[in-house]
């Protein structure tokens, strides 16, 4: 929509001055440069996105990035790697550290990478500017009106970019661990592309850690294209922020030919956390699956927002998502579901639900559905509610206090999504960190 | 079978354009010029004799509109409209005020018979229980007739058009009146407040059961012309009324804009009953003419254990703009929406409804199916809201799309918002074509593939036909199978 130019905010009018700052600094060769003007020309046209923007009708990020943090500088690596995100049990793990958004090879496992597996930094990438890298970069035809996007496209400094050669089979999972310096309150906005080849396949973890003392502005996207019959197992758990932070990670994947896609995502709460996924079934025959649980509570406001496109026939796509929320928090799902003109036999199906525990918690539910082909199933469901009284009274009449009753009801709620995780110790893992949410709440 | 057989029959038996109500009558019309400034706002105003009040109210809304911006958010697509180009005022030229039915100009009388509205009260023949209807017809800007007055009149039920209500009962229409919708609530809102020309009006005291089902029928028939009229219904305590709408218009190949506010108020313990079955010219195969269909319908359940149905059969229109909603402010009140949207030809539908929970222990329930054919595009779009007081808030939403074709589109837009914790909300939506499976049972069994499709397509959309009056019912469920004459087979 072409709206009529508003005045930029005091946020947006410093994004503007630091952009023309840190122009010449900022990695990439001159067609990176063009690319970043194109993408702030875009942003600055926007604006940041408010409720007016549909995409954003639950998370004014306007409203909450009242000001402008400074841009991470690249010059920590003395960071506690193993305090901050000590190895995940019982997994076997690679992995691939960035500190500040920016990737540190001599943190990470890069002399054992497996065979098949390369991997390069961002700002390389970017200096070198292929051409053939940069469009897989920015994920074309997707995410294309978010200003969010736009700006992470203009910022991006750091990031990781992963291969895997056609037909490899990668047994050990790969991790990214982002890190948090903690050292002041910073912007940070980074980006990864993954593209596994032609039936390859990868499990990968994306996980995120510190930065829980100051504020933080991270703007993240990760790029994945999955090329035929390539299968890839994701699992993403962003760190809690200290409040008043604002975290929009995004996430850009295409799925060709009988690729299958399996994700999920575990927030913890934490300050204003933008989740978007773009998802494109751009073969026949592919399999996506997006879950996720998230538990929130303060003043934690979580969003958690999918456009998947059919383009494909044959396709089928599976949403899944538990939210859990307490004291004020602010839980919300958008969920969009687009079938294509002859997008035929799509089979889709979504699902959001929500408990409120207190009365301060709201819940936003917004689930679509744009079809344009007559021959698919796909389907919606949302639920908002409470524990059920029955059931606690049942498990109290059973000897248990009511606390650990409650703990109890909702494990099994959020179960539900995480049993959507293939790998059984990266389930346990996330079980953990749900437990220790649940104790801290005073439930357990 | 016969119901079946009787559907595919009446399918046959209908023009190649199937609108059956396309005719243009020939009218002698007194109009207001064309276009809109606060000189035709005056006109209008002068026209009905309105009291200075209303008069400055118009004015105001008229000024308030000329600030605002046409809504662009909903998914539909049709070229600008020049709000200069329209009467807004149109009426059939004839005897100051007929005194009854008689003065009527009987070219009228014929149209709305052959639409098959009685506008003659007809007289109960002995022994024969026959459910009447008290009918007030609106025709192009002003309402002609109304029927069974007296007798309504006995039960203290006021039915009148509004614009004779402004006259008779000035005190209800001011208290009253934007007091749902106000003024300034949206573009189309704005307009309507400025132009309306006539609609009705209904008052049921305290205690009283509307002794009959009230109606009022539409009809556009000059060329140019808006439709913009206001209806307003008042259930008192512990009152209870069953209203019915109906409205049609001729085939033009020009679009025309129909943009009418529907306000209910119920008080404790009373229940409006509201039915629509819409069929405005939805213009030709090729997209070609048609109304567009621009509506603020809106209930205010005031009172506790009050309650507001909408139920709609949305068959007509090139455009539907329509989100009849229920605001749902007494404890334990009670908000109802059952919808049948049928798209087919170009047609575009984005209806649906809003629930706003603010009352403790209130209940909603929405169901829509949506049957999209030909190229039209059928979108659902919903609110369900529960505010921070709004203890123990239920609601139970269900929206199913059918499609029929490769060519149509349905969407599905529903925004679910929880503020409180005791709130429990259900949704859930489905979207799928005809199954080929319960096509293949039917067919097997003898039904051809045009039986075996009403068939099943009547079955999907039942749980709404079953909420309509009984004389709807069997008119709404012939009109879908018309609807879908084309698409199927």
């Amino acid at each position: 929509m072409a709206g009529v130019m508003k005045t930029p905010s005091a946020a947006e009018a410093k994004l503007a001055a630091d952009y023309s700052g840190v122009r010449a600094a900022l990695p990439g060769n001159s067609a990176v440069g063009q690319l970043r003007d194109a993408a702030f020309d875009q942003f600055k046209q926007a604006g940041l996105p408010t409720r007016r923007v549909e995409a954003w009708h639950y998370t004014d990020l306007r409203l909450a990035m009242r000001d402008v943090l400074p841009l991470a500088k690249a010059t920590r690596t003395d960071v506690a790697l193993n305090t901050l995100a000590p190895a995940i049990a019982d997994v076997d793990s690679i992995r691939l550290v960035l500190v500040d958004g920016f990737f540190a090879p001599e943190l990470s496992d890069v002399a054992c990478l497996p065979k098949g597996v390369s991997v390069a930094s961002l700002a390389d990438v970017l200096a070198k500017g292929d051409a053939g890298l940069m469009e897989a970069l920015s994920a074309p035809g997707m995410g294309q009106n978010d200003a969010a996007l736009a700006l992470n496209t203009a910022f991006m400094q750091g990031g990781v970019i992963i291969d895997v050669a056609p037909a490899t089979q990668v047994a050990t999972a790969i991790e990214i661990v982002a890190l948090a310096s903690d050292g002041a309150a910073q912007a940070v906005y980074s980006r990864s592309l993954l593209r596994v080849g032609h039936g390859a396949t990868i499990t990968l973890i994306e996980r995120e850690a510190g930065g829980a003392s100051h504020a933080q502005q991270r703007n993240h996207a990760f790029v994945v294209s999955l090329a035929d019959e390539a299968q890839f197992e994701h699992v993403f758990v962003p760190a809690p922020m200290s409040a008043g932070s604002t975290h929009v990670a995004s996430m850009l994947v295409t799925l060709g030919a009988k690729a299958q896609f399996n994700s999920f995502t575990l927030t913890c709460g934490g300050g204003l956390l933008r989740r978007q996924v773009f998802m494109r079934f751009d073969g026949e025959h592919a399999k996506g699956q997006l879950a996720g649980a998230t538990l929130l509570q303060g003043k934690d406001h979580a969003d958690t927002t999918l456009i998947v496109q059919h383009v494909a026939p044959h396709c089928m796509s599976r949403e899944y998502f538990k939210t859990v929320l307490d004291g004020d928090a602010t839980g919300v799902y958008q969920g969009k579901v687009i079938v294509a003109p002859g997008a035929q036999k799509t089979d889709g199906a979504m699902k959001s639900h929500a408990i409120l525990l207190s009365d301060g918690a709201t819940m936003n539910n917004k689930p679509e559905l744009e079809i344009f082909a007559d021959d698919v199933v796909c389907g919606h469901g949302a639920t908002v509610a409470q524990l059920d009284e029955d059931q606690i009274f049942y498990a109290m009449a059973r000897g248990l206090p009511k606390p650990v009753a409650q703990s109890m009801l909702l494990e099994a709620f959020v179960d539900e999504a995480t049993d959507r995780v293939e790998s059984e110790p990266v389930r346990a893992y996330l079980t953990g960190l749900i437990a220790q949410w649940l104790k801290a709440r005073g439930l357990a | 079978m016969a119901a079946v057989q009787e559907t595919v029959d009446r399918v046959k038996s209908v023009d190649v354009d199937a609108y059956k109500y396309g005719f243009v009558s020939d009218i002698e019309s007194e109009k207001a010029p064309k276009g809109l400034n606060e000189d035709i706002v005056r006109f209008i105003s002068a026209k009905k004799n309105e009291p200075e009040w209303l008069t400055q109210w118009r004015l105001e809304a008229y000024r308030l509109w000329l600030t605002m911006r046409e809504p662009d958010w909903a998914r539909v697509d049709y070229p600008k409209i020049d709000f200069q180009d329209i009467y807004y005022y149109s009426a059939p030229k004839s005897t100051p005020g007929p005194k009854n039915l008689d003065e009527v100009d009987p070219e009228l009388l014929r149209i709305y018979e052959k639409l098959g509205i009685p506008l003659r009260e007809q007289e109960v023949l002995a022994g024969v229980q026959e459910r009447r209807v008290a009918v007030d017809a609106v025709f192009d800007s002003v309402s002609v007739a109304t029927t069974f007055k007296a007798e309504l009149a006995k039960a203290g039920v006021i039915f009148c058009p509004i614009s004779e209500a402004v006259h008779t009962h000035p005190e209800l229409v001011k208290k009253y009146l934007g007091s749902v919708v106000p003024v300034s609530d949206n573009y189309y809102a704005a307009l309507n407040s400025a132009v309306f020309s006539d609609g009705s009006f209904v008052y049921i005291p305290p205690g009283v059961r509307c002794p009959m089902e009230l109606s009022t029928y539409f009809r556009i028939n000059e060329q140019n012309t808006g439709q913009f009229e206001r209806t307003l219904i008042i259930a008192d305590k512990g009152s209870y009324v069953s209203y019915l709408e109906g409205c049609t218009a001729p085939k033009r190949d020009e679009n025309q804009l129909h943009a009418a506010v529907v306000e209910l108020v119920t008080h404790d313990d009373a229940e409006i009953k509201y039915s629509t079955v819409q069929n405005w010219y939805p213009g030709d195969a090729d997209g070609k003419g048609g109304i567009y269909n621009f509506v603020t319908k809106r209930g205010d359940c005031r009172g506790d254990r009050s309650k507001i149905s909408w139920t709609q059969v949305e068959t007509g229109s090139a455009i539907t703009w329509k989100y009849p909603s229920c605001i749902l402010r007494g404890d334990e009140s009670r908000g109802e929406f059952y919808s049948i949207a049928i798209s087919n030809g170009r047609q575009q539908v984005d209806s649906g409804t809003k629930m706003i929970h603010l009352g403790k222990n209130t209940t909603s329930r929405i169901i829509s199916k949506g049957i999209s054919a030909g190229h039209s595009n059928n979108t659902y779009r919903g609110q369900v809201l529960a505010q921070k007081r709004a203890t123990n808030a239920r609601n139970f939403t269900n929206c199913d799309s059918l499609l029929i074709g490769e060519t149509c589109g349905a969407h599905t837009i529903p925004y679910i918002e929880a503020k409180n914790a005791s709130a429990v909300f259900e949704h859930e939506a489905t979207t799928s074509k005809i199954s080929e499976d319960q096509l293949f049972y039917c067919m097997q069994r003898g039904l051809s593939a045009e039986e075996a499709t009403a068939l099943i397509v009547n079955g999907f959309v039942r749980d709404v036909l079953q909420q309509l009056p009984m004389e709807f019912a069997v008119e709404a469920q012939k009109l879908i199978s018309i609807s879908l004459e084309g698409s199927v087979g």
